[in-house]
């Protein structure tokens, strides 16, 4: 129920003011369109039809594709294009993205399918060494900018080690790469267009929690949504959080119950991991003064380190308290404990000493690591001239 | 070295020079450009030792001429003038690393297949009468009792986790059925100290080594007594005690990993081989090319079990390979292999007990190709008739069931009888249900098993992690599950 009103909500910002580098429709087209209600496995559905009708030169494979998919996301595609265009590999992740960025180096569209983000490893050379490199190494003789590479991410409830992971952070190591991440239905089909016509190679994670469980008004005709373009999708003035995919829903919860404390949150769906928008992100921080970003994937070393990093080069001055990480912990992604290991709306951040934003000040490195505290210090003070009540959100 | 390559080169840019003469064209005929082209970066002079014993071999198959007929055009090896040639060569053939290779002015193409597909070989008839002729293993009373009743035991288990599935007490299954011969005859052929590493298919294997019905539910539930402590999705069963590796889900990765496992038993001098399973798909993935490759180069005792079923999923394998099978691909390794009936449990235990010796006795891997069919839907997240058809499945559970047939085999030497069977499965069903009620009822592992085995000690970022999601749990109970112990 939560997401289906996260969806609606979301629907409130749709599309926006935006300039599509090749949209085929126009803003004032997509607000008259046509629109269903529909979950988020059938929009990738949506995007794919598209993106096979609009371009006789797309091809869409991968393990077990021509049935439909194990997540349905494919249904209907080998019947509509032909087996020809949509078919199933043989079971071998390196096959799937080496045969792709040939045929993508030969001038089509390649949208390959990784059954599992967690089975996407056996590929991660050639996606690391080969897609990203491909222009570079070449002088810009050659390029695979037509490989999107779709693979299903993230918990589920009870996938355990291997059908829960989020990888997102070792693909953001990669200059020559995109990496984007759809909250929506309405923005999964708009960013996987954007991404399968986007001149480069993009890694696209579907967040496969939300493939039945989102429900939202997605027009039916083509659009694209602009990647490296991040969004506010809820306007505050006390915190910045940032996320992506799954996660934003239950962001979105926090910031409802903040609301009820009286803390204002502005909530910002980054949507293209790399490159990033970061200039949204400043801009919301200069104003809040605090940041909070969440990932489902371990801590260390997630995307979210990058942001604080980033965010603490830019706004050292306006920060009024540490940029909090609220993410997966540092384990394997485990089955019966993922409700445990789950950053969840009440989870807080991790550590931060007393009077840290006043060492930080003076000594930003202390801020990377800090020593253990001994109680857990307010993450968060109240805003100013407001009485808060309460410490249901952790930042009490 | 320097001189075989610097001679190969000139035989291949000779080679490619009488070809376009003899197609009577100035131009390389189309077939001939195609497998020469690993030439052309081997001229180009970025060559490494192994390309040479690549290019030597194949160039010496497009040879069109008969020694003495005609211009002889091996360049002399004192010589630097090329026209100056002997036909030594021809006759003797090439030392090339691997052997001595052979000439032959036939410029004949190895079949992508061979006239006939590799045979299977089995002992037990559909009816369940032994084959006349057949090389059988003796299997005594008991271990062939103890064959059937295992089969059935996974039958049986199969049956209601799946349903325990559907009722929603655990969270996925996955059935063995239609290749219950497989793990259970597999493991009546090996020996305690042969350590498996599975691929997820084979809890057959676990159950002959003594694995109980309850250590099974364990698992499935996630409970405390399970021994990968609740982490891991159901089926993922692993047991240090019965050698048997814990099953990991990303395919074709404990492959390679079983010729590291068997050259340790090498070392060791152990009497004692790796068994590692694949499924047909599993053989796609660069995994098994680096495990057959590594075990064939390291001479390690390991057996590779490779169940081919069919399907992956709803990949069928017409669209898995185009080889016949798996068996063939031994030989381009330099591994020898077997094709065998996976639903003849005789069979398997016989091809197995072979398969284990030689590779005991020689420190050799062998390769199994055990011809069968995944009965079942893949998991309890598939509907395998999306892809399928029904008769299909039924032929198979029916006419070709490896439990029935090996049940006529063993009820025809007086060692089964009906009573016996309704007796086994009334008896099996109620332990299973009993397993089930009590692994239902234990209570899940403690809270602190989250944190433990990252590392085999606990690092400081673990613990203070720990120690934030105790405190958040003390504010906030309502929001976690109150069978997790904290
Ligand atoms: C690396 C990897 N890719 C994809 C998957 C998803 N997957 C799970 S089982 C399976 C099919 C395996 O087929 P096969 O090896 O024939 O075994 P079978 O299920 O038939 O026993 C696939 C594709 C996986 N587990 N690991
Ligand atoms: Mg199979």
């Amino acid at each position: 129920m939560a997401l289906r009103k996260f969806g609606r909500l979301s629907l409130i910002s749709r599309i926006g003011k935006r300039d599509f580098s090749i949209a085929s429709t126009s803003e004032g087209l997509i607000e008259k369109a046509d629109s269903k209600s529909i979950n988020l496995f059938t929009a990738v559905n949506q995007a794919l039809h598209i993106a096979l009708e609009t371009d006789s030169r797309s091809y869409v494979f991968g393990e077990d594709v021509s049935f439909g998919g194990v997540f349905r996301c494919t249904t209907g595609l080998a019947e509509r294009f032909g087996k020809k265009r949509v078919f199933n590999t043989p079971l071998c992740e390196q096959g799937i993205v080496g045969f792709a960025i040939g045929l993508a180096a030969m001038g089509n569209r390649a949208i390959a399918e990784i059954q599992f983000a967690d089975y996407i490893f056996p590929a991660f050379d050639q996606i690391v060494n080969e897609a990203a490199k491909f222009r570079y190494r070449s002088g810009n003789q050659f390029n695979c900018g037509g490989l999107t590479i779709r693979a299903p991410y993230g918990a589920v409830g009870h996938g355990g080690h291997y059908h829960s992971q989020s990888p997102e952070a070792f693909f953001c190591h990669v200059p020559g790469i995109k990496v984007v991440i759809p909250r929506s239905p309405q923005q999964a089909k708009g960013l996987l267009l954007s991404s399968i016509r986007d001149p480069n190679p993009v890694v696209f994670f579907e967040p496969k929690w939300l493939y039945r469980l989102a429900v939202e008004e997605v027009p039916e005709d083509d659009y694209m949504l602009p990647l490296s373009e991040a969004e506010v999708i809820r306007e505050g003035s006390d915190i910045t959080l940032v996320g992506w995919g799954a996660q934003l829903s239950v962001m979105e919860q926090a910031c409802i119950e903040a609301e009820k404390d009286g803390i204002s949150c502005e909530l910002i769906d980054l949507k293209t991991l790399i490159p990033w928008d970061k200039e949204t992100v400043v801009a919301s921080v200069r104003k809040t003064g605090r940041l909070l970003v969440s990932h489902e994937a371990p801590i260390t070393a997630g995307f979210g380190a990058e942001i604080s990093a980033s965010i603490i080069e830019r706004c050292f001055l306006q920060l009024e308290a540490p940029v909090a990480r609220v993410c997966g912990l540092d384990t394997p992604f485990p089955l019966v404990f993922e409700p445990f290991y789950m950053p969840t709306k009440n989870k807080r951040m991790i550590s931060f000493p007393k009077g840290s934003v006043l060492r930080t000040k003076v000594h930003p490195h202390l801020a990377i690591s800090p020593p253990l505290p001994a109680e857990m210090p307010p993450l968060f003070l109240p805003p100013k001239n407001k009485k808060v009540v309460g410490t249901k959100l952790g930042f009490s | 070295m320097a001189h075989l390559i610097s001679k190969s080169r000139r035989l291949l840019e000779k080679r490619i020079l009488f070809s376009a003469i003899l197609d009577g064209r100035s131009k390389v005929s189309s077939v001939f450009q195609s497998r020469m082209i690993p030439a052309a970066g081997f001229c180009g002079g970025k060559l490494e030792a192994g390309d040479t014993i690549l290019v030597g071999p194949r160039g010496g198959r497009f040879k069109s001429i008969k020694s003495g007929e005609q211009v002889q055009f091996f360049p002399s090896s004192s010589s630097s003038d090329e026209d100056d040639h002997h036909d030594d060569d021809i006759t003797e053939g090439l030392d090339f690393p691997g052997g001595r290779v052979t000439f032959t002015p036939q410029k004949s193409f190895i079949s992508e297949s061979s006239a006939k597909r590799v045979p299977c070989y089995r002992v037990l008839d559909d009816d369940g009468y032994i084959i006349r002729g057949s090389e059988i293993e003796q299997v005594s009373k008991e271990v062939a009792v103890k064959m059937y009743t295992g089969m059935v035991t996974i039958q049986t288990m199969d049956n209601i986790f799946y349903e325990a599935q559907r009722q929603g007490r655990i969270s996925f299954y996955l059935t063995s059925s239609g290749e219950e011969a497989i793990g259970i005859a597999s493991a009546a052929a090996l020996m305690p100290d042969d350590v498996v590493l599975p691929q997820y298919r084979e809890p057959g294997v676990l159950l002959w080594r003594g694995f109980t019905l309850q250590e099974f539910a364990n698992q499935c539930f996630g409970n405390k007594q399970d021994y990968g402590k609740g982490r891991q999705m159901p089926i993922h069963y692993g047991s240090k005690k019965h050698n048997y590796m814990t099953i990991s889900s990303p395919i074709a990765t404990q492959l390679p990993q079983a010729a590291g496992a068997a050259y340790s038993l090498k070392m060791d001098k152990k009497e004692a081989c790796v068994v590692a399973y694949t499924g047909d798909g599993g053989t796609s993935e660069g995994d098994f090319h680096a495990a057959l490759n590594f075990a064939a180069v390291m001479e390690v005792p390991v057996v590779f079990i490779c169940r081919n079923n069919g399907w992956a999923i709803s990949t069928p394998t017409t669209e898995q390979f185009r080889s016949d099978g798996i068996v063939v691909r031994g030989q381009a390794y330099g591994i020898r292999s077997i094709r065998v009936d996976g639903n003849d449990a005789l069979a398997v235990y016989g091809a197995i007990s072979t398969a284990r010796k030689m590779a005991i006795s020689e420190k050799k891997p062998i390769l199994v190709e055990a011809l069968t069919y995944r009965v079942g839907h893949h998991s309890t997240s598939d509907d395998s008739t999306k892809y399928r058809t029904v008769n299909e499945i039924e032929h198979w559970k029916t006419a070709r069931s490896p439990i029935a047939r090996y049940r006529k085999w063993v009820q025809r030497n007086g060692w089964w009888s009906d009573e016996a069977e309704s007796q086994l499965r009334g008896d099996i069903r109620k332990q299973v249900l009993q397993a089930i009620q009590l692994a239902d009822r234990t209570e899940k592992p403690p809270l602190e098993q989250l944190f433990t085995d990252v590392y085999e000690d606990f690092p400081s970022n673990l613990r203070e992690q720990e120690k934030s999601l105790r405190e958040t749990i003390r504010r906030h109970p309502q929001d976690y599950p109150p069978d997790v112990p904290v």
